[in-house]
């Protein structure tokens, strides 16, 4: 089905799209049908900028052990970072 | 047997007067005939929909398929429009209706039509399509295996709408139901609730539930296409659509 499940955040960002990068400011988080990875739903994230139009997008859709994974990691990174260095 | 067709880019009047684009598809060398409207799911206005909407003109209808993100992202590609909606928290139930109430009105007035138009949906396109019916004057409906027809969507969700239940009694033509037996939302049960409630209302409804199936059974492009199914859920659609749409 078409999940509706869906979480949309701001973030600070730059992301590199289907026209070159751009600032990203707003990240959506869902699990629902994906345009290409075959599957019949995945996770998918997009990374937007709204104000730039709605090809200012960067996308990934993968399966769910994938995801976790992927989150898992994302944290593992930031924690094995020194703080000072977490501040920009 | 299928027909010549021909598949254009149109703009129609939608929601509040607006101009949207839409995608019709002409079958050729034919004459008063039924119309069907296709509604996209929440993916949005992408090329398998468009399949749909010409295999439906292959089998003599008119056939449109308006673009809900029309507004939203005008010339984006499918993926790239749904996306930038589903930031935005959807489209809302008001607008689809206007803009599927466009299409209807398109196909009555096209020279080719008999008058009566339909309108069928695949997944979240299931549940808008009994949302047009029960809000709009049409001659059948056809809501393949969509969710939150009956039941409201998670309370997180970002989407600002509910179950359809409250409404069913507005329902303006007979209904065809299209379930898998395997789909968790919706559950062959709440196609049955579906059944009771517009009972309870003296509304027409069929349903099929196939063994073996679950969600999307019809998406040719996708690990749920079920093509045993699908030919035979065609055609019920095929009798469904002959028995109130021709003239």
């Amino acid at each position: 089905m078409c999940t509706y499940n869906t979480e949309v955040l701001e973030i600070s960002a730059s992301a590199k799209g289907a026209t070159g990068w751009f600032p990203a400011t707003t990240a959506s988080v869902y699990f629902d049908h994906p345009v290409h990875y075959a599957a019949g739903h995945a996770l998918i994230i997009d990374v937007l900028n709204s104000s730039r139009g709605p090809s200012a997008r960067a996308a990934i859709e993968m399966d769910a052990v994938s995801a976790r994974q992927l989150a898992e990691t994302i944290l593992r990174t930031l924690d094995a970072v020194p703080v000072e260095l977490l501040e920009g | 047997m299928t027909v010549d067709l021909r598949a254009t880019t149109v703009a129609i009047e939608g929601h509040g007067g607006d101009h949207i684009e839409a995608y019709l598809a002409e079958p050729l060398g034919v004459d008063r005939v039924g119309g069907v409207v296709v509604i996209h799911h929440l993916p949005g206005y992408d090329e398998a929909t468009k399949e749909i909407t010409r295999k439906f003109a292959a089998q003599g209808y008119l056939a449109i398929l308006p673009n809900l993100y029309s507004r939203d992202a005008p010339g984006a590609s499918s993926d790239d429009a749904a996306a930038l909606v589903r930031s935005q928290g959807g489209v809302p139930d008001a607008r689809i209706v206007g803009d599927v109430g466009g299409a209807v009105a398109y196909l009555r007035r096209h020279p080719s039509s008999n008058a009566k138009v339909g309108v069928i949906g695949y997944c979240s396109g299931g549940r808008q399509t009994v949302l047009s019916a029960c809000n709009l004057d049409v001659d059948a409906a056809v809501d393949c295996y969509g969710a939150f027809v009956m039941a409201d969507p998670p309370a997180d969700s970002p989407f600002n709408f509910t179950s359809l239940a409250p409404i069913l009694d507005n329902l303006s033509c007979p209904l065809l139901g299209l379930f898998g037996a395997d789909d968790k939302f919706p559950t062959p049960e709440q196609g049955e609730q579906l059944g009771r409630v517009l009972a309870e209302h003296h509304k027409h409804f069929e349903s099929h539930v196939y063994e073996g199936a679950g969600h999307a059974f019809f998406a040719v492009d996708r690990p749920s296409y079920r093509p045993e199914v699908a030919v035979q859920a065609w055609g019920e659609v095929w009798d469904f659509f002959g028995r109130y749409l021709s003239s």
